[in-house]
């Protein structure tokens, strides 16, 4: 055990403070320090995507970033994309374009999409592919996934569209 | 009640029943980060358990000392094979009649294996204490080929050799080396040898389907608690069968069933990975026991991919007869299966091979033989059925390769061979050479279909065009056409010939019919992704009337579900899919003569119509299933218990037999050895259609997992034993880039046996994909002289294939 340190974080738009060894990988210190459970564990060696979370404004699987590192850094989880009463494009369309199955690599698989479509509003499905080959899901075969974002992609363009 | 401005389509709509695309009900708490998977359980004062793991493959151990663990802050206990002893737990019995080692006694037969268990206050400390765990081993003799082993002085297996130092009998029979472990047979051997040796026209062909990893995104995991006072132990866990897990646990413990509380939570993928037991679950109750506290055990990626459930790895070689003009006489096989250090398969008791007989497949051959010779290696334990029911992977791939090596041998188009020797529709239920009866299928319908989709005679045109382009070098590029009509056998099964661990092989439902007209069934099942939640709320609203939405579904708490034998083999739909819709009758039947009484007529007298009991000829007189039930615990009704409430337990009369026609057309670059799928067309025969949105997720997923193995998955090792795909860096999991957008299709032959038809489908795709892919690639070959080359095809092997055939050059 090495010594432990008292690291502040932005979490979901909340400041926090953690004490923690440095060398605990930030999904750890988000699960079971601060019990935000979405980002999901399937690697640990930056491959599979589950704990993708954003950092001031970029993805980042959260598993390959020690929590030193994360000292004073904004960072969204799916927990914070969206509400039960205001669910973020993207969840709809998961749902409704039967984008998921058992689940696990849904959250990192949204907020990564969430990314993405900040990156290039309307991306062609060449696009969403490549933008989303850091993420790895074992049930769907990406196809609904794939339909899922850019479903998501036209909503969300509408509604900027009808508030300008 | 008056709802004349309602037709009955909406009546049946407002039901979201079976044949519906509805939408998932799980889908709410996993788009929003609130799933519940086992590692995401957090109890008050819980530790966590992790294993130091063997690096050697064979070798004796001569000491373990823990004293420097003990010393690492954070590390509360170590257990080894020698605290497990006194408990008889450091061996545990596998689902295949083998047994296994819990913990290293005395020796390490795999790479990874489970040497001793660290238990700390958290994942870092039990890492500390993994490395301060001083492990003295002795290097023995590795063999990591079957054929090898069968030739082998080396025992693997002390336990195998009897006293006087020949073999000893196995689970199932006679030994014929120490490192044998059982012979099946199945078929008829003479008939088969004559019907070849008389033959016109023989084709020989040997193939290996190599070992490959289910790999579901959440490895496997749990948490033990033992509540002392109480004397109550609590399991959560990534199982695919949290009963069988329950009995196992009781039988293994000595703790009374009644005691144990085994929970699967939202599981993240399963594929078979999560069907059997392991050291991990054995291990955290033990530390929960000793430590009087939860202990949580969760393996890493690595562990999962070097120790739990591999799947595959059999050696096939086959010989295939027919007459000049195309008809199949005869098909002998034979196995050669690599089970690593233990038999821990996880196939009925009676099926040491799992359902390899159906290797067979679509095709009317008269006289087969099968034998299937199971052996110990030094590798990881398993054999389990990576989204596939027991084995039928590997027999659709064996069929389905010797009938394109048959065409190959009759100079014959491999779509034209399968239409002859198709069973034909009228032949249903087909008693099959190697014993299993087929329920249903029409072949020929659902091939004719899928060669118009494709326009194979336009495919064959331009593949011909293509190959003179290609000698006269215009194009570097080849095409496949792939071909595969697979037969399936799920939904195991009938009681009567399987079992695992002796637990018949049944499933359940409970329903409750809550007074306000909604209610909650539970089953012995448990869904890794499926949409059980979903779908089995469709079956029970078309069955009993009621909305699928107001139909909660649970499953995975043995303490409230009703015992069945888990998820696995596409059994779910075909046993417990059965049993809701039997269940459902019965409270349709109750409902019935309540309706009768509050209509005051006979109970011959009404009839149920959707939603309702009418009154028969007088459809304005009826009762809605929600005033039923509302009456069924309100009123006083002569005669009929209060309540509305059923349980059933369907033992299936036979096994389900989904098949399908599959097309992969496939570009090549020789001088590359890339692969670029140009089109998929998926056309799957299940039955009756639950929900369609789901089945076709179900199929792509399973063509996903199908690609990944026919070109590119695989455990590998070397020589020395060392696992050379660890991890992701180098386990093939394809991601969206890789993958190409799939075309589905459906024929509906429904199950003649199954109470509303259904077959299963999870797993076809899968079965039915890998040969698919692999012949496309052969295919794409065929002309210039390949007849057979081993899977996974990733672009090295196959611009070694290119290389091999002088197209190089
Ligand atoms: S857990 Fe972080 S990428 Fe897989
Ligand atoms: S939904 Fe299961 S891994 Fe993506």
């Amino acid at each position: 055990m090495t010594q432990k340190n008292q690291y502040k974080l932005n979490v979901n738009g909340q400041t926090v403070e953690v004490t923690a060894e440095p060398r605990e990988l930030l999904i750890y210190t988000l699960r079971e320090q601060l019990n935000i459970t979405g980002p999901h564990i399937g690697c640990e060696t930056s491959h599979c995507g589950a704990c993708t979370v954003t950092i001031d404004g970029k993805s980042v699987k959260s598993c390959t970033m020690f929590v030193a590192q994360a000292e004073g850094k904004e960072i969204t989880t799916i927990e914070g994309l969206g509400s039960p009463d205001a669910l973020h494009p993207l969840q709809e369309a998961f749902k409704e374009h039967h984008g998921l199955q058992c689940g696990y690599c849904t959250p990192g698989m949204i907020t990564r999409a969430s990314k993405l479509l900040e990156e290039i509003p309307n991306p062609t499905e060449e696009e969403i592919r490549f933008g989303m080959a850091g993420n790895i899901c074992r049930c769907t075969g990406y196809q609904n996934i794939v339909k899922s974002i850019k479903a998501a992609a036209a909503e969300i363009n509408a509604a900027k569209e009808a508030a300008q | 009640m008056k709802d004349e401005a309602v037709t009955r389509e909406d009546r049946v709509a407002s039901l979201k029943g079976m044949g519906c695309s509805r939408k998932r009900v799980e889908d709410a708490r996993f788009t929003q980060g609130k799933g519940n998977y086992v590692d995401d359980i957090k109890l008050d004062g819980m530790l966590f358990g992790d294993f130091v793991r063997s690096p050697y493959a064979h070798a004796k151990i001569t000491n373990i000392d823990t004293s420097a663990a003990m010393e690492v802050p954070g590390v509360l206990a170590v257990l080894t094979a020698a605290d497990l002893a006194p408990l008889g737990l450091h061996w545990m019995p596998t689902l295949a009649g083998d047994k296994q080692m819990v913990l290293a006694d005395g020796k390490v037969l795999f790479q990874g294996q489970e040497v001793a268990f660290v238990v700390a206050e958290d994942r870092y400390a039990a890492a500390d204490g993994i490395e301060a765990v001083e492990v003295e081993y002795e290097e023995l003799p590795v063999i990591v080929d079957p054929f090898e082993a069968l030739q082998s002085d080396v025992i693997l297996r002390p336990d195998t050799v009897g006293e006087d130092g020949s073999p000893s009998d196995g689970a199932h029979g006679p030994r014929k080396h120490h490192n044998h472990i059982f012979t099946w047979e199945c078929g008829d051997k003479d008939p088969t040898e004559q019907v070849i040796a008389n033959a016109e026209v023989v084709a020989e062909e040997s193939m290996y389907y190599h070992r490959t990893h289910p790999c579901p995104l959440e490895t496997c995991g749990c948490v033990a608690s033992m509540d002392k006072v109480n004397g109550k132990l609590t399991l959560w866990g990534t199982f695919q069968a949290p009963h069988a897990i329950r009995t196992v646990v009781s039988l293994i413990s000595g703790i009374e069933e009644h005691n144990i509380r085994v929970i699967s939570p939202d599981i993240g993928g399963g594929f078979g990975n999560k069907v059997g037991a392991y050291p991990g679950y054995v291990c955290s109750v033990v530390a929960s026991i000793v430590t009087g506290k939860p202990v949580k055990w969760i393996e890493d990626r690595m562990d999962n991919l070097m120790t739990t459930a591999f799947a595959r790895d059999y050696w096939m070689k086959g010989r295939i007869s027919a007459t000049k003009d195309g008809k199949i006489t005869g098909l002998h096989c034979h196995v050669t299966a690599d089970h690593g250090g233990f038999d821990a398969c996880a196939d009925p008791t009676k099926f040491p091979a799992g359902f390899m007989n159906i290797c067979t497949g679509s095709y009317d051959i008269p006289t087969a033989f099968l034998e299937v010779d199971g052996v110990y290696t030094n590798k990881a334990p398993g054999g389990v059925s990576y989204r596939c029911s027991f084995r039928v992977t590997e027999a659709v791939y064996f069929i389905e390769r010797m009938i394109e090596v048959l065409a190959i041998e009759l100079d014959m188009d491999a779509s034209e061979l399968r239409k002859i020797n198709f069973i034909k529709k009228e032949q249903f239920p087909y008693k099959a050479a190697l014993g299993w009866e087929y329920d249903s299928g029409d072949y020929h319908t659902a091939w004719d279909k899928a060669m118009n989709a494709v326009d194979y005679d336009g495919l064959r045109a331009e593949q011909k065009q293509r190959i003179e382009d290609f000698k006269a070098g215009k194009t570097r590029k080849l095409l496949g056409i792939g071909l595969t009509h697979f037969t399936e056998i799920v939904g195991a099964g009938p009681v009567k010939n399987c079992d695992i661990l002796g637990l018949g092989m049944f499933d359940s439902c409970e329903i409750r019919i809550h007074p306000t007209g909604s209610a909650i069934a539970r089953l012995g099942t448990i869904s890794q992704g499926q949409g059980h939640a979903t779908t089995f709320a469709q079956i029970l609203a078309s069955e009993i009337g009621l909305p699928a939405d107001s139909i909660t579904i649970e499953e995975g708490d043995t303490d409230t579900a009703p015992y069945g034998l888990g998820t696995y083999g596409s059994r779910s739909t075909p046993v417990a899919g059965a049993a809701t819709a039997m269940a459902g009758r019965k409270i349709r039947a109750k409902a019935q003569m309540i309706a009768a009484y509050l209509l005051e007529v006979h109970d011959d007298d009404v009839e149920f119509d959707v939603d309702r009991f009418v009154v028969k000829g007088a459809p304005e007189k009826f009762k809605t299933m929600k005033e039923i039930a509302f009456a069924a615990y309100n009123q006083a009704i002569p005669g009929i218990e209060p309540g509305l409430e059923a349980v059933s337990y369907y033992d299936p009369p036979n096994m389900t037999y989904p098949f399908g026609a599959y097309v992969c057309v496939m570009e090549i670059d020789v001088d590359t050895g890339v692969t670029d799928i140009r089109q998929f067309y998926a056309l799957d025969d299940c039955g009756t259609r639950i929900n369609p949105m789901i089945i076709e997720g179900q199929i792509h997923g399973g063509l996903t997992e199908a690609l990944a193995v026919a070109l590119g998955q695989e455990i590998a090792y070397d020589d020395m034993g060392n696992v050379k795909t660890g991890t992701l860096m180098d386990f093939f999991l394809p991601t969206a880039w890789e993958v190409p957008n799939y075309e589905t299709d459906h024929t509906v032959t429904p199950s003649p046996h199954h109470p509303i038809g259904a077959k299963g489908v999870g797993e076809s795709p899968h079965v039915g994909g890998v040969p698919c892919f692999s012949n496309a690639v052969h295919d794409a070959f065929r002309a210039f002289g390949l007849r057979q080359t081993n899977m996974p095809h990733d672009h090295w092997r196959i611009w070694r294939t290119a290389n091999e055939l002088g197209l190089h050059d």
